[in-house]
């Protein structure tokens, strides 16, 4: 593999893992728990899909084909999509969306603290906007772990429950594979090494705190997001993403 | 817009259609790049028409040669609904000034952050019932305490968090314990 495929392989995942995130947060648009979890839902989701266009836009220019960032993601199937699996699990009880949302937070932000530093410019400056509401996200997120974890009974019960049900999708997260290696060596992307131990230190710290018990490291794992082969909900998730789309290709008028 | 004069009572349509025409009279060629950063001045945020986008430090760069003119503009947060409707008001606001075709460059770096809002502007921010941002971006904590809010309304420093968000992403939500009142706090970042 090239760099230069690596490059837009990788931004293709970059841009989907948010992209998918955000379509979830927002089904909970009008159905969350409470009206201050509802802004905080719908602004997470927000700047997820912000950062997703700013991804999908330098990975358009590379890719170069015609496709700009509304045509990568309203126009492509599910076997194309990069996203990790862990964005497109369903939204369930909120222990379950607060858990995939931490999670995900922890990989986001040490990812992009990471690229921030990174030798490709385009990628440095979208990193550093984006790090600056992943940290917002992430002490959200590990908030309500804890809140939870260490709440009632039932509180707990649900919130380990998340942990063990999602424990599955995070190996994802932090396994490397040729692109994750190539970007990594070019200076581009996070040292995998790093981001494991990152992920894992601050995961521990958390769970701990909120009295909860974590997965096995050597638990089995379900991969193949980065490479497109995705769990049965993605498909039902771009159903609905990307109807309209379909539906009046090209509508500008809104 | 209100501000260059237009009457209130023009549809939107009709405004947008005007806004797209240069004023016959107009002589930009006269003005200087400290005129433009004054027009900008009278370029408010809609969502918080309280300050200009000079004064909330989003307008980065103006550069006017006598035959381009080329505006910088930096979004607050990523996802930003109001970036481009700003973008297009700067645009309004310089065709009306007689720029025919001006550029507004959206610029990433680097990156947009609390500090750059005035001194004027976290004023205005707080007299418009909105608590400014409090101490510099660079110390924002990742999971540490807030520091203390003082309520935009009473002073009370006597305030609680409700919501890590408010009504747009660049907010959150607080409640004045003394007062009672609930407020917009302009996060830091």
């Amino acid at each position: 593999m090239t760099q230069a495929e690596a490059l837009k392989e990788y931004l293709l995942r970059l841009a989907d893992s948010d992209m998918i995130l955000g379509q979830r947060l927002s089904e909970l648009c009008g159905k969350a728990p409470a009206l201050e979890e509802e802004l905080a839902l719908m602004n997470v989701a927000l700047d997820l899909i912000g950062q997703a266009r700013n991804w999908y836009e330098y990975a358009a220019e590379l890719i170069d084909d015609g496709r700009d960032a509304d045509k990568l993601a309203f126009r492509r199937d599910a076997h194309d999509f990069r996203n990790l699996l862990l964005t497109e699990q369903p939204n369930e009880d909120y222990a379950v969306t607060m858990g995939r949302q931490f999670f995900f937070d922890a990989w986001h932000y040490f990812t992009l603290k990471s690229l921030t530093g990174s030798s490709d410019e385009r990628i440095a400056s979208i990193a550093a906007k984006a790090v600056k509401e992943a940290t917002y996200h992430l002490r959200r997120s590990s908030e309500w772990v804890k809140r939870l974890g260490d709440g009632t009974e039932e509180s707990h019960r649900r919130m380990q429950d998340a942990v063990d049900i999602l424990w599955r999708f995070t190996g994802e997260l932090i396994t490397p594979d040729d692109t994750d290696r190539v970007m990594a060596e070019a200076g581009i992307g996070p040292n995998p090494d790093q981001l494991a131990e990152d992920w894992r230190g601050m995961v521990n710290e958390v769970l701990t705190q909120a009295t909860l018990t974590p997965g096995a490291e050597d638990a089995w794992m379900y991969m193949g997001g980065k490479h497109g082969e995705h769990t049965e909900h993605l498909g039902f998730i771009l159903a609905e993403m990307q109807f309209l789309q379909r539906a009046y290709p090209d509508a500008t008028t809104w | 817009m209100p501000q260059h004069g237009d009457s209130d009572s023009r549809s939107a349509v009709d405004i947008l259609i005007a806004s797209d025409r240069v004023p016959a009279n107009a002589r930009p060629d006269l003005l200087t790049e400290n005129d433009i950063w004054a027009l900008l001045e009278e370029v408010k945020d809609p969502e918080v028409p309280a300050v200009s986008v000079v004064e909330l430090g989003i307008v980065r760069a103006v550069r006017w040669d006598g035959k381009t003119l080329s505006i910088d503009v930096t979004p607050t947060y990523s996802g930003c609904p109001a970036t481009e409707l700003i973008e297009e008001l700067i645009a309004e606001a310089m065709r009306a000034a007689g720029f025919r075709d001006p550029e507004i460059n959206q610029v990433l770096t680097p990156a947009w952050t609390t500090d750059w809002i005035t001194d004027e502007g976290k004023e205005k921010l707080r007299a418009f019932g909105i608590a400014p941002p409090e101490g510099s971006s660079s110390k924002m904590s990742l999971l540490g305490e807030s520091d203390v809010i003082a309520c935009p309304h009473c002073g009370s420093k006597d305030t609680e968090r409700v919501s890590e968000f408010g009504s747009t992403a660049c907010k959150a939500l607080y409640r004045c314990k003394e007062c009672l009142e609930p407020f917009d706090y302009f996060k830091c970042i």
